[in-house]
């Protein structure tokens, strides 16, 4: 019980930093949509391990089983798995979109041209 | 599942970065079976190492697959801004109950009731889909509006007319257009 | 890619256990793990991997853009379609209890219905976003 304390959460949150940094110190779009998808992964895991229940087993009814896990936020970040992928493909268009009209996915090279306009 | 994150951060061949993000989903994938979470790996296995993937390296055969290195100020700025961000958060984890703690506020409130209630009420045992598709049906109705949209803003995005069916336009065609 | 013959015979030989699977994974959500998010992927991962290996021309004669279209707001019109049922029928708005006989067999029909209207909005949500992608020149 005293072994993982709060150690969960301390990794999600390494994991949310390194999405947040890649996001803003990275110029070139498509990678600030990775960073985006790890922000976002660390974000379900941080959901389901509060969702875990010690001696749990997965929320599935049957005989013989007394403990389960949380479904509720199993349900929550089922869907938003798939939202997410959803709406990075909406973003990977507009990225496919800026780049034929700017012939670059470089955040200040799309700058300068702006300027320069 | 970090020695993979960090890994993306560094590297500048996108193309890599995108096989690592797979790699990526499917650890967390494994890590969710391990939290009892089956549905969701399941769901993250097929579409964070599968589809997101493809779209991905979709997305870089139509744009490029190098980055340009960050300049290193601004490097060095988001480091200062993610540590002092990472701090307040780790500071904030202190008042979270630990993990796997049966009496954490997050399994006090509806949680037992969908447990306890849903095998009667509902009559099937996978009490993620009961909850997904009958007690929470206005929040699922909301996320497949969600997805119905984005598919509907790609097509708006990207699918320019282009008959339905039709495959590249021919040589002269493209020819004509870049006049 | 008309040279590797390995990748052409594994998938074809693949691409119908796929589509079994997501069907199972589809109707059986109500006992193990699975539903129509799950299901809705597997199914288009099937047809993604169809357009990968054979193009998308190809892959446009087995489901035309028109078929896509209208799956994709006919998953969401049936969602909403059993919703509006449950109130016709006297319930409110996405209660399945009054659809059948019993209220248990009224929110398995509810549940099924669904998924199915999850799963087919997936499915189809994902191909039209593969088969735009890569139609696309660079």
């Amino acid at each position: 019980m005293a072994f993982p304390g709060l150690l969960n959460y301390w990794f999600v949150v390494i994991l949310m930093m390194i999405g947040f940094f890649i996001v803003i110190a990275h110029g070139n779009l498509v990678k600030k949509i990775v960073g985006l998808n790890v922000f976002q992964i660390s974000v379900f895991l941080f959901y389901i391990t509060m969702g875990k229940v010690d001696g749990g087993s997965a929320p599935i009814l049957a005989e013989g089983i007394e403990v389960y896990s949380n479904p509720l936020p199993h349900v929550l970040i089922l869907t938003a798995i798939v939202v997410g992928v959803a709406t990075t493909a909406l973003g990977l268009a507009l990225v496919v979109r800026i780049n034929e009209s700017y012939g670059t996915i470089e955040e200040d090279e799309i700058g300068a041209m702006e300027d320069d306009a | 599942m970090i020695v993979v994150a960090v890994a993306i951060a560094r590297l500048h061949n996108l193309f890599a970065v995108v096989m690592l993000t797979g790699i990526f989903s499917l650890l967390g994938a494994a890590a969710y079976v391990v939290l009892d979470a089956v549905d969701v790996a399941f769901t993250e296995a097929a579409v964070g190492a599968g589809i997101s993937t493809v779209l991905m390296l979709g997305t870089l055969a139509l744009t490029t697959s190098e980055e340009r290195t960050a300049p290193r100020d601004r490097v060095i700025l988001a480091l200062v801004v993610v540590v002092l961000t990472g701090a307040v958060l780790v500071y904030g984890t202190l008042d979270m109950p630990f993990y796997g703690d049966p009496m954490a506020a997050i399994h006090q409130h509806v949680a037992p009731r969908y447990l306890g209630a849903s095998g009667a009420e509902i009559g099937i045992p996978n009490v993620v889909t009961s909850i997904l598709a009958s007690y929470r049906g206005y929040d699922t109705l909301g996320e497949t509006f969600v997805i119905f949209t984005a598919a509907a803003g790609v097509l708006a995005i990207l699918g320019r007319a282009r008959g339905p069916g039709t495959s590249k336009p021919t040589k002269a065609e493209r020819e004509d257009a870049e006049v | 890619m008309n040279y590797k013959i390995v990748i052409r015979v594994v998938s074809k030989f693949l691409i119908p256990y796929m589509l079994l699977f997501a069907l199972y994974v589809q109707w059986h959500g109500d006992f193990g793990p699975g539903g129509g998010f799950q299901a809705g992927v597997i199914f288009a991962a099937g047809f993604i991997l169809y357009g990968i290996v054979f193009g998308v021309g190809n892959l446009r004669d087995v489901v035309p853009a028109w078929v896509t279209r209208t799956l994709l707001a006919g998953g969401v019109l049936l969602y909403a379609g059993v919703g509006v049922a449950g109130m016709l029928m006297g319930g409110s708005f996405l209660n399945y209890s009054v659809l059948a006989a019993t209220p248990t067999g009224g929110q398995h029909l509810g549940i099924l219905l669904v998924e199915l209207g999850v799963g087919v909005t997936v499915a189809a949500a994902m191909i039209t976003i593969f088969a735009t992608f890569s139609s696309r020149e660079r």
